[in-house]
């Protein structure tokens, strides 16, 4: 009987004990030994030696491709996240009107994100070749000069926004998928008090989806500043660095310059400003933010229980 | 809700600009594929070929490994879902349908891992696999998946705790334990769910750059991924082979999207919230 009870309770740890291990071995040990690391010099083929904060302190003084880099993708980040975020809820607002067909246009829209990675890098590479891709030739057709794209400092840091904006379909999906959930009779109410469409998407849609703004606000912060293959790909940080992203820094400084240590330094750097981002964004959302739990939730939550 | 006709007719032509907007390159591409590469890169552009070449996929295909290449990617693919599919659907039963010491905290370390940005953990991880003597295998890039991963685990979670509390009871009156409860009535529960995480995974496994890129060295180890970016440092002029490439390797997951479409739009609805 008691070993019974032991085994009863022991059940759920059993369930979990594969991410437990997972986390021990691929996440926190690995974390901790990050940490360790960045107070040494550790090059790939010598031993490591220890030198404190050396590491921050030479990013923060010495270093200028730190400083250039995390403005870089700071650049990035402050342009492509608003940008990517109206793409996708206006997408998400056309693929929720009730007209025949929108499902297939659904499809389209989200196929882009499915092939991401090298296959993207490649076919954005070559249409924005600047002697004979085809977005050139296009802006000629309308009397435009198009740049050349890759290779002018000037335009590469838009040419790489330009084509991260091709994988909307994600974000877009799960804005169409909230917005899809309000009941319709929210918006019949609005149509007889008068309300035109723009005010009800300013009334009732902007303020309901205001969660999910939320969740893709921060996740696509986390993810355009991790942003790696694309630019390794369409520019490998040129022409002159204009594309040298933080991310592509901190992957250099590990495994092409093998300096392991200061590259550990470099990630510490991009969690913390990651998580101050973050928090930020967090402590700013109670005054734009509101739960399905406040007023006027009920509702809602009464018609996705009666869908199931 | 009624809908007048010109607003209809907006409608349509904004749906229309915008698919031809996301389509267009495929299309373009897809042309390009079967020219000449001074076809290719003549300017002004043409869009059909002067005279189709099927053999330049024949070509391409022969001009590195690629029959290898597909190989190692399928078998990191089929790896990682299988490991991903088993692992995260026991995890998120037992937080979704236990009650346990640290559950909570257990549950916010798991949420909390998602923020941690994969340079991080990538540097030590690679000395780690270096140690275990995977570095230039297949281990590293399919092993971890059979841990499970914190995104999968929440989505399955979710999902698990909209079925009715006393679903399992009647399972376990007739003696069965949890893993069978778990086994013989959560898994087919779960199958839209599994079917998600599965197509998820295959997609992004698929495409994955940068984990081959840093484990892997022969190319006899490369994946599908991998020897396609190679093209793109040896052969920096050859459009031709690299556009035939991508087209063969674009086209699975595509398949697998179309297919399953119906459960990645359901899997995201309420996996916010």
């Amino acid at each position: 009987m008691k070993q019974n009870n032991l085994m009863k309770k022991a059940t759920p740890y059993l369930f979990i004990l594969p991410w437990i291990i997972g986390f021990l071995v691929f996440t926190i040990g690995p974390l901790i030994f990050s940490l360790v690391m960045s107070f040494f010099d550790w090059p790939l083929t010598a031993d490591p030696t220890f030198v404190g904060i050396g590491n921050y302190v030479k990013m923060f003084t010495s270093d200028k491709q730190f400083l250039k880099s995390l403005t870089i993708s700071l650049k990035y980040a402050a342009i492509f996240v608003p940008l990517n975020m109206i793409i996708a809820l206006f997408l998400a607002m056309l693929i929720t009107q009730p007209v025949k067909g929108v499902k297939i246009f659904r499809t389209i829209y989200y196929i882009p994100t499915v092939i991401s990675g090298v296959a993207v890098s490649i076919l954005w590479g070559w249409i924005l070749n600047g002697d004979y891709g085809v977005l050139n030739y296009l802006l000629s057709l309308i009397g435009i000069k198009g740049p050349k794209w890759l290779v002018d400092p000037a335009w590469a840091l838009l040419a790489v926004i330009i084509a991260s904006a091709f994988g909307v379909g994600s974000m877009m999906l799960i804005f169409y998928t909230d917005i899809k959930n309000i009941p319709i009779d929210v918006y019949e109410a609005a149509a007889i008090d008068g309300a035109n469409p723009a005010r009800q998407f300013f009334s009732i849609t902007l303020p309901i989806i205001t969660p999910t703004i939320l969740f893709n606000l921060i996740t696509s912060i986390i993810s355009s500043f991790q942003q790696v293959t694309l630019v390794m790909l369409l520019t490998g940080g040129g022409p002159l660095k204009s594309t040298y992203f933080y991310g592509l820094y901190t992957y250099n400084n590990a495994f092409k310059h093998h300096k392991l240590g200061y590259a550990s330094a470099n990630a510490w750097v991009m969690f913390v400003i990651i998580l101050c981002l973050t928090a930020l964004v967090f402590k700013s959302s109670s005054a734009w933010v509101f739960y399905e739990t406040e007023a006027g939730g009920t509702e809602k939550k009464k018609k996705r229980g009666g869908k199931k | 809700m009624k809908m007048s006709k010109t607003s209809k007719v907006i409608i349509y032509i904004l749906l229309g600009l915008v698919a031809v907007y996301f389509l267009s390159p495929f299309v373009y591409m897809f042309f390009t594929a079967f020219k000449t590469e001074a076809e290719a890169i003549a300017y002004p552009p043409k869009l059909f070929p002067a005279k189709w070449l099927f053999e330049n996929f024949v070509n391409a295909w022969k001009a590195q490994p690629f029959g290898t290449y597909l190989w190692n990617s399928i078998l990191v693919t089929v790896g990682t879902t299988a490991g991903q599919i088993l692992s995260c659907s026991l995890v998120a039963y037992g937080f979704a349908r236990f009650n346990f010491k640290g559950k909570n905290i257990l549950f916010m370390i798991l949420l909390s891992t998602m923020m941690i940005p994969w340079d991080v953990t990538m540097i030590p991880q690679y000395m780690e696999f270096k140690m275990f003597g995977w570095i230039n295998t297949l281990k590293p890039l399919i092993i971890p998946a059979w841990f499970g991963s914190a995104y999968y685990i929440f989505l399955m979670r979710q999902f698990l705790m909209g079925v009715p509390k006393d679903f399992e009871e009647a399972a376990r009156i007739d003696g069965a334990n949890s893993f069978q409860i778990y086994w013989k009535i959560f898994m087919p529960i779960l199958k839209p769910s599994l079917i998600l995480v599965g197509v998820l995974n295959m997609i992004s496994v698929w495409n994955d750059y940068l984990g081959p890129l840093i484990f892997l060295q022969d190319r006899s180890k490369y994946t599908l991924a991998l020897g396609l970016a190679s093209f793109k440092g040896v052969h920096e002029t050859q459009i031709i082979p690299m556009l035939c490439i991508t087209i063969i390797m674009i086209i699975p997951p595509i398949i697998i999207f179309i297919i399953a479409q119906k459960y990645i739009v359901e899997g995201t609805s309420g996996s916010i919230k």
